[in-house]
């Protein structure tokens, strides 16, 4: 998985563990976390496959733009890579 | 008739609480009923859930603190926890279940902070149940967007040096926070050290108190 990566600006309805505030975002993989089973599916009692997790670190800049309180701040957040699309840094 | 026009104090001079004479809602209901098929059809028991309920209440962040205290004066325990925060505090005799734990570190140029924005996850098996407020929508929504406006409510004031980590804890990670260690604390022992440790600098809404 490439370090820089989007997150995909889907808005599926259902159970899905990518805020809202962070789709469209672009961000940098801290640390991969392993496979976790998909929580899209074990929301509803289903059979879940193993999806790589990832933490990704984004700037407050890039969250809230000129709304930032202090841009170099940082947000860091859990997000599955079937969310994330490889991107080139900002 | 001296108590005319205070029925609705009590004696010490508070209002009095409202029973709470509502019907269950629609999940509350969806509770119990599984709960009694579950002890009907031998799944569990009554008494059985009673002490799981009194394991959960009995855990709180004393547990964390013995952690953090650990980690300022121990180095080789500092790094293991660093690596592998469940792994580490499993290894410390805390029942943490399957938990899995990463430890942010504060330092002079770095606070953390934890929040979970899509609930109200929590390291619940190290710190006992989160306080309220973490849970509320206030906390969840702010802290993402203007974590220095909610330190600075905290009685946290930050350097604008000092860069902001906000964790959102979104999937199956859960944090704490390991505070800075105050100064003047050198020759403290651990049982000391851990005095100093508060819930609130665990979750970096706070920091660790000074000797």
């Amino acid at each position: 998985m490439t370090q820089t990566v989007r997150v995909k600006t889907l808005m599926p309805p259902g159970h899905v563990r990518t805020p809202a505030y962070l789709r469209g975002k672009i961000g940098v993989i801290e640390r991969s976390l392993g496979a976790f089973p998909n929580p899209e599916d074990l929301a509803y009692g289903h059979s879940a496959a193993a999806k790589p997790l990832h933490r990704v670190r984004f700037t407050m800049a890039e969250v809230w733009g000129d709304a930032a309180e202090n841009p170099d701040d940082t947000l860091d957040a859990e997000i599955y890579e079937h969310w994330l699309d490889p991107c080139d840094a900002p | 008739m001296p108590h005319d026009h205070h029925d609705h104090l009590s004696p010490s001079g508070h209002p009095y609480r409202a029973d709470d004479d509502t019907s269950l809602s629609y999940w509350q209901t969806m509770e119990i009923a599984v709960r009694e098929l579950l002890v009907e059809n031998g799944v569990t028991t009554a008494a059985e859930i009673a002490v799981q309920i009194e394991t959960m209440d009995a855990r709180n962040p004393s547990n964390g603190a013995k952690v953090v205290a650990r980690a300022w004066a121990d180095p080789a325990f500092h790094a293991a926890l660093m690596d592998n925060a469940g792994d580490a505090t499993r290894d410390m005799g805390f029942d943490i279940g399957p938990l899995k734990l990463i430890a942010v570190e504060n330092t002079a140029d770095v606070h953390n902070m934890i929040v979970c924005t899509l609930c109200s996850c929590y390291p619940r098996n190290l710190l006992g149940l989160p306080p309220d407020w973490y849970k509320s929508r206030a906390y969840r929504s702010r802290t993402v967007r203007e974590p220095r406006s909610v330190l600075a409510e905290f009685g946290v004031n930050l350097a604008d040096t000092t860069q902001v980590r906000v964790h959102d804890s979104t999937a199956d990670m859960r944090y704490i926070v390991i505070p800075a260690r105050p100064q003047g604390t050198e020759n403290m022992s651990q049982t000391e050290l851990a005095a100093l440790v508060t819930r609130d600098s665990m979750i970096g809404t706070g920091v660790a108190k000074t000797p």
